[in-house]
């Protein structure tokens, strides 16, 4: 195929006659392998030594117990944010807002520890918790009424609704509920003691979030492979065509995705808020929504590869920190190897449905 | 409010418009091959640091735009490579692209951030311009403006009117019938592509040198999205397209001329207009399901690989 059939290219791609398991396993390290040395190819080339940068992005920021927790902590939201993606993505359900269900997660729950639970001395954390999930799934239900509705596609609308529900939290913190003792912060007062999710183990601020994700993992892997309704999701990625024609509903697989990619993003923005930053403030997220989209395709859409990817995302985002402060790197070189894993990684992906062969 | 205050709204709508019609042109023929690349906002981030650094660092805006369409280019090419050669998915390709550009700009533009820059300037078209009220509504824009116009006249007529247009069409509609008679497939997507990316390249130059001349990471702000949604808006026919751009150019300024409006509303609550407006106007094009079945390309989306 152009430019691959002209006759200077000693490569062509053919394709195999089933799907490669092997390929489908390495496709992933084999980009993180790739991404890996393009970085520091990239590094040496602007005159960095690659071996010390090597040092600062992977290795000092884990060589402590406040390392590995902080690695845990900012693998959950991406975590449980993939998690929730993935049933939609194989569906071909394409929820691309999850950075707005986290914000609009974070707002719901950060009000209810504000203005609602104070007063409770049991029981009041559940409570928060639930409030994020359900204003994560309210904001992705306007999508999935949208596209079940008026057919409008879901990728617009949710990626639109990130912007407002940004704007919304911005006009929450700089209005209403700006903390009156805040010095004119455009912040919330700091959220409650009986509000805030407890550190796992002391000297790491990683906390009981993190398991929640893990258990999560572990519920996604059973809806999956377990029910029938995780099945039906399946069916219709894979040959929509068919799913119809054995009559399983299109319609409640966008609203099941949804709501799933929904109530999780919402969770992980309110325990970003009753975790680490402990009240609303107009920036709440270095786009943990969008890199979960990352991560859910480098886990291949399954909950252990999402597991396994959020914590390499998550080392990526240390190691951008850590470059930043040692290396005068900006921050933004983590976006950047972001994006150029993604690439190889569907670059990989090739390799699973065909073999590259001699002209 | 006074007549002089509606012309400057008009005006500044324009101003506001011409990136989206840039973006959403290139989008257009992109998608008449067949083709989705959803990385439109990444592309023009990567336009509008590339052009901005090239204009501040030559003091030529002309080689800025330039750059800031090969820019555009190059990394539609990557995308055209993935998907066009190597099959990948083009929606998570295309959002890749996105995630990707949105990195790069701000990793190679950091040193360009709150550097100043001489705006392009408006035409000033001697007695034209100095016309009341039709002067400034019709005869003070810049160039980029003059030349979107004339760009989305070509495009309209090199589609519709010619052999070119027809067999990019052919594709986009029924990418094996067109690969039986003969015609190149994957390289006319790849020309479509590139073509996009320019096109949105261009978008960001317009951005950062003409809009607001400055360079900022992300300064797009959902900009290369909504001229993705515009591109359905006009149901892929170009002078709807511009009008599409002309109608959100509009929404985008009017939170600026709220207060002189007498709407007291949170500043918050205007921004949100524009991305509002979006999700509005793609359901009321969507809410007919023969709209997008007679309009959409048949093939928008899918991979073609013509076999051995």
């Amino acid at each position: 195929m152009w430019p691959f059939d002209r006759s200077p290219w000693p490569l062509r791609l053919e394709r195999r006659a089933k799907p490669s398991m092997a390929m489908r396993m390495a496709s992933s390290p084999l980009a993180a392998v790739a991404m890996v040395v393009t970085g520091f190819l990239t590094l040496s080339l602007l005159g960095t030594d690659p071996v010390a940068a090597f040092k600062v992005f992977f290795v000092e920021p884990l060589s402590s117990l406040y390392g590995l927790g902080e690695l845990l902590l900012k693998a959950t939201p991406l975590m449980l944010c993939a998690l929730g993606l993935a049933p939609g993505y194989r569906a071909n359900v394409w929820n691309i807002g999850a950075e707005g269900q986290f914000t609009i997660g974070a707002i719901t729950g950060g009000g209810a520890a504000l203005y609602w639970t104070p007063a409770m001395t049991h029981g009041a954390l559940p409570l928060i918790l639930l409030a994020g999930v359900l204003g994560g799934m309210a904001w992705a239900a306007i999508p999935a009424f949208l596209r079940s509705q008026f057919r409008t596609s879901e990728i617009f609308v949710s990626l639109m609704l990130v912007y407002i529900a940004q704007l919304l939290l911005s006009y929450l913190v700089h209005g209403p509920w700006r903390d009156p003792a805040g010095q004119n912060f455009p912040q919330s007062p700091p959220l409650p003691d009986n509000a805030l999710l407890a550190p796992l183990f002391d000297g790491a601020r990683v906390n009981v979030g993190f398991l929640i994700a893990l258990a999560l993992a572990a519920l996604s892997w059973w809806f999956g492979h377990a029910t029938a309704a995780g099945y039906r999701m399946r069916v219709s990625g894979l040959a929509p065509a068919a799913a119809a024609y054995a009559g399983i509903s299109q319609r409640r697989n966008i609203w099941l995705a949804m709501l799933i990619g929904g109530g999780t993003a919402g969770l992980a923005g309110i325990c970003e808020v009753a975790g680490p930053i402990g009240m609303l403030q107009p920036s709440i997220s270095p786009g943990y929504g969008f890199a979960a989209i990352i991560v859910a395709f480098v886990g291949r859409l399954h909950p252990l590869g999402i597991v396994l990817a959020s914590l390499l995302m998550s080392a990526l985002y240390l190691g951008g920190e850590s470059a930043q402060v040692e290396l005068q790197l900006p921050s933004s070189v983590s976006g950047l190897f972001q994006g150029a894993l993604l690439f190889f990684l569907l670059a990989a992906e090739l390799l699973i449905h065909f073999r590259v062969r001699r002209t | 409010m006074s007549l002089a205050t509606w012309v400057a709204i008009a005006a500044s709508a324009v101003g506001a418009a011409t990136p989206l019609v840039y973006a959403a042109l290139g989008e257009l023929v992109t998608e008449r091959a067949g083709v989705l690349n959803l990385g439109v906002e990444g592309m023009m981030l990567v336009g509008a640091m590339s052009g901005f650094a090239v204009a501040v660092s030559t003091g030529s805006l002309l080689l800025g735009f330039l750059a800031a369409a090969a820019a555009g280019a190059l990394i539609a090419l990557l995308f055209a490579v993935l998907t066009l050669s190597l099959q990948t998915n083009q929606v998570a390709t295309g959002l890749a692209l996105t995630l990707f550009g949105v990195g790069l700009s701000a990793f190679a533009g950091r040193s360009f951030v709150g550097l100043p820059i001489a705006r392009l300037p408006p035409l000033h078209i001697a007695l034209l311009s100095e016309l009341p009220v039709l002067g400034p509504l019709l005869f003070h824009y810049d160039l980029m403006v003059y030349l979107s116009l004339a760009l989305c006249a070509l495009i309209a007529w090199l589609l519709k009117r010619t052999r070119a247009g027809l067999r990019l069409r052919a594709v986009g509609e029924a990418p094996e019938i067109a690969h039986a008679l003969g015609e190149p497939v994957t390289r006319i997507r790849y020309l479509a592509v590139l073509f996009g990316g320019a096109m949105s390249g261009i978008a960001g130059a317009y951005l950062s040198t003409a809009l607001t001349p400055m360079w900022v990471e992300g300064m797009s702000a959902g900009r290369g999205w909504i001229a993705l949604a515009l591109v359905v808006f006009g149901t892929w026919k170009p002078w709807r397209v511009l009008g599409g751009a002309y109608l959100f150019g509009t929404v985008t300024v009017l939170q600026l001329y709220a207060q002189g409006l007498g709407i007291h509303v949170p500043s918050e609550f205007l921004s949100m207009l524009p991305y509002l407006a979006t999700i509005v106007v793609l359901v009321v094009i969507c809410r007919d399901a023969r709209t997008i079945l007679l309009n959409q390309p048949a093939s928008l989306g899918r991979s073609f690989h013509p076999g051995y």
